[in-house]
C-alpha cells in the first residue's frame, strides 16, 4: 500500500492497489455464489460457515483496498473510530440474536397463544 | 508583569486600539479535517447498517406462513446486481486516480461509467421489489418481508442518494475542474461508494446467499 499524503491529507490508492483488491472480491465473491447456486456442499452448515467467512475476509480486502485504511490516516483516528463502530456492531448484532434466540426458545411451545400472528405455533421456532 | 504572560489581557490605554494576542498556532488549511469528519458520518451510517442487520437476523427466518425467503430469492439476479456494484468500484477508483492526476476528462469519463453502474444497480432492485410486490410479496406480508425491504430498501436509498451527488460533482467538475475542493468532494464520495459495497457484502452473504440455502 502506498498511501501518499495528498493536500487534503488522506491516503489514496494507486492503480496496483484498486486491479489487486478488485481481483481478490470477485474470486471471493464468485466462491460463496458458486458454493451455494450449485450446492456442492451437502451440509448447509459447513456452507453457511464458509461463505459468513469469506465476506469477513471481502470486508477487509473492500477496507484496505478501496477504503485504504491504515493505521497512519489521520493520526490514527479513522482506525480508532472504525474498532470502536466494530465494537459497538458486535455488540448490537450479538445481543439482539441472542436475545431474541433465548426469547423465542423459552416461548416454545406451550407459551405461544396460538394465530396470535396469524401463524401456526409450529412455524414460530424459528429465528 | 503583564508582558511576560501571553495570555493576560492586553494593557488597555484610553484612545487605544485593544490588541488580542493568538495564543494558540492556528494554521488550519480549509477543508483538513473534512475527511476525518466524514469518516465519522460513515461510521454512524455503519450503526444504522447494523441495526437493520440485527434485525433480519432476527425475522429473517419469520415466514408468518407466507412465502419464504428460499422461494422468492432469485440468485442470478443478485449476481448480477453484485457485478454491477463491483464494477462500480473499481471504475470510481479509476476517477480518483485520474482526478489525483489532473485528467479532468478521463475522470468524468470514469465517473460516468460510474453513474451508469449505480444506475443498473437500481434498476435492477427496482424490478426485483416490483416482482416482489406483484406476487403478493410486499414488505407488509410478513416479518421476513418487512425487514428485507427495510434493509435491501435503505441500502438503495443510498445508493440512489450517491448517485445524485455524483451527477451533482459531474457538473461541479465539468464547469470548475479539479480544483482541491473539488477532489476533496470526489474522496468524500469516494468513502461513501466503497461503504456501500462493503454493506453489499453483507447483504448479498446474510441476506440473498444464506436466505435461499433451504435449511
Amino acid at each position: 500500500m502506498s498511501a501518499h499524503e495528498n493536500d487534503s491529507g488522506a491516503p489514496h490508492g494507486t492503480r496496483r492497489d484498486y486491479v489487486t483488491g478488485f481481483l481478490l472480491s470477485v474470486v471471493l465473491t464468485a466462491i460463496p455464489f458458486g458454493l451455494v447456486m450449485s450446492g456442492v456442499i451437502a451440509d448447509v452448515r459447513v456452507t453457511a460457515a464458509i461463505i459468513a467467512g469469506l465476506a469477513m475476509v471481502q470486508i477487509v480486502v473492500h477496507m484496505v483496498y478501496f477504503l485504504h485504511m491504515n493505521a497512519r490516516s489521520e493520526h490514527g483516528w479513522t482506525l480508532m473510530a472504525l474498532i470502536f463502530t466494530v465494537v459497538i456492531v458486535v455488540i448490537v448484532l450479538a445481543g439482539s440474536l441472542w436475545v431474541m434466540f433465548n426469547m423465542n426458545h423459552y416461548m416454545m411451545p406451550q407459551m405461544a397463544p396460538p394465530a396470535a400472528h396469524g401463524a401456526p405455533p409450529m412455524d414460530m421456532g424459528g429465528m | 508583569m503583564a508582558h511576560s504572560n501571553p495570555t493576560a489581557a492586553a494593557p488597555m490605554t484610553e484612545g487605544a486600539t485593544p490588541i488580542y494576542w493568538e495564543t494558540e498556532p492556528h494554521h488550519h488549511e480549509s477543508g483538513s479535517s473534512t475527511m476525518l469528519g466524514f469518516w465519522l458520518y460513515i461510521m454512524s451510517d455503519c450503526l444504522i447498517f447494523a441495526m437493520l442487520f440485527a434485525s433480519w437476523g432476527v425475522y429473517g427466518r419469520s415466514f408468518a406462513g407466507g412465502p419464504t425467503s428460499h422461494e422468492l430469492f432469485d440468485l442470478k439476479l443478485v449476481a448480477v446486481n453484485t457485478a454491477l456494484l463491483l464494477f462500480s468500484s473499481i471504475t470510481y477508483g479509476f476517477a480518483m486516480i485520474a482526478a489525483h492526476e489532473q485528467r479532468k476528462s478521463a475522470a468524468l469519463r470514469w465517473l460516468l461509467v460510474t453513474l451508469l453502474f449505480g444506475l443498473g444497480f437500481l434498476g435492477i432492485e427496482l424490478f426485483e421489489f416490483s416482482e416482489l410486490i406483484h406476487e403478493g410479496a410486499g414488505p407488509g406480508r410478513s416479518a421476513f418481508l418487512s425487514s428485507f425491504f427495510a434493509l435491501v430498501g435503505t441500502h438503495g436509498l443510498h445508493v440512489f442518494s450517491g448517485s445524485i451527488w455524483l451527477v451533482t460533482l459531474m457538473v461541479q467538475v465539468a464547469r470548475k475542474g479539479l480544483i482541491p475542493a473539488n477532489v476533496r468532494r470526489l474522496e468524500c464520495l469516494s468513502l461513501f461508494w466503497h461503504f456501500l459495497d462493503v454493506v453489499w457484502i453483507g447483504v448479498f452473504t446474510f441476506v440473498y446467499l444464506l436466505g435461499s440455502m433451504a435449511s
